[in-house]
């Protein structure tokens, strides 16, 4: 099925409080195979500028992808989530994300698409502290195979 | 060490970085980013959905990528933007040598505010499988 236009700008409610913790960050490093100990070691972070530990530029993947069920699930929008591939990320960060952050994520449908039979669907997620201090905004495009 | 703005131009090369992927990697990244699709670990079902195999995560891809761009800023910090377009899966086949990753990169772009534009090339077995990965750097 072709995918609404009329679902731009849809926005969903924040998401519950995420902690980010300096053990999460240091498996989502090693993951990576990623030595920094800017990732690990609070007085190696302090030394490069930051309060605590802070996170892999593409951290925020562990939040937005949770966050972005909401609009995969929306009846609505209704993505054949099978045939669904990653199609582009972005990170644009306000300032690097850090052990002990509370973020809150709220996801918003940026733009829909239909290009030579491939639905696209755009969500923009935009993590905040529970303050409301913008942290980072990611940009994630999907791609339904052959559905439109 | 930060490169200092003035000792960077359009056309410096970062050092170029390998490295290699195997299953036991997507586990482990399956694991840390809470990313369970199974065309990353299970080979029945990537070959029902049409793959040629178990496929790396797009984003284990993106994230092994842009180290080279956090190791030549010093601070992964500094990375203020980046953003990938997907082109071609990464198979990562079942033994223990895995799939080799290929990263370049070179400043593409000086921008306002001592900020720089970085375009990488990464490449899998000679093939592009990013056809689009750029990050933006805070120097200084």
């Amino acid at each position: 099925m072709t995918l609404d236009a009329g679902l731009v700008g849809r926005s969903y409610p924040p998401s519950a409080v995420y902690e980010v913790g300096r053990e999460k960050i240091a498996e989502f490093a090693t993951a990576l195979a990623d030595p920094d100990p800017v990732y690990r070691d609070p007085a190696a972070a302090r030394a490069a500028g930051h309060p605590d530990v802070i996170a892999p530029p593409t951290f925020a993947i562990v939040l937005s992808l949770g966050a972005a069920d909401v609009v995969v699930e929306d009846p609505d929008v209704g993505l054949d989530y099978s045939r669904v591939v990653h199609g582009e990320q972005r990170f644009t960060h306000h300032r690097p994300i850090r052990a002990g952050d509370r973020l809150v994520a709220t996801a918003t449908i940026d733009a829909v698409k239909t290009v030579a039979g491939n639905d696209m669907l755009t969500t923009r997620v935009d993590l905040a502290t529970e303050d409301g201090e913008p942290v980072c905004t990611t940009r994630s495009m999907l791609v339904a195979r052959g559905t439109a | 060490m930060s490169p200092r703005p003035a000792d960077v131009e359009v056309g410096t090369e970062l050092p170029e970085q390998t490295s290699r992927v195997t299953r036991a990697d997507l586990v482990r990244y399956a694991g840390a980013s809470g990313d369970f699709n199974v065309i990353h670990w299970n080979e029945r079902v990537a070959r029902e959905v049409g793959l040629p195999g178990v496929i790396a995560h797009g984003m284990l891809t993106a994230g092994l990528a842009v180290r080279a761009v956090t190791a030549w800023a010093g601070d992964p910090g500094a990375v203020v933007d980046y953003q990938v377009r997907f082109s071609r899966p990464v198979v990562v086949p079942d033994d223990e040598l895995g799939a080799e990753l290929t990263v370049r990169g070179r400043v593409a772009a000086l921008l306002e505010g001592d900020r720089v534009r970085i375009d990488l090339t990464v490449t899998s077995g000679g093939e592009k499988v990013l056809s689009l990965a750029r990050a933006v750097v805070a120097l200084g």
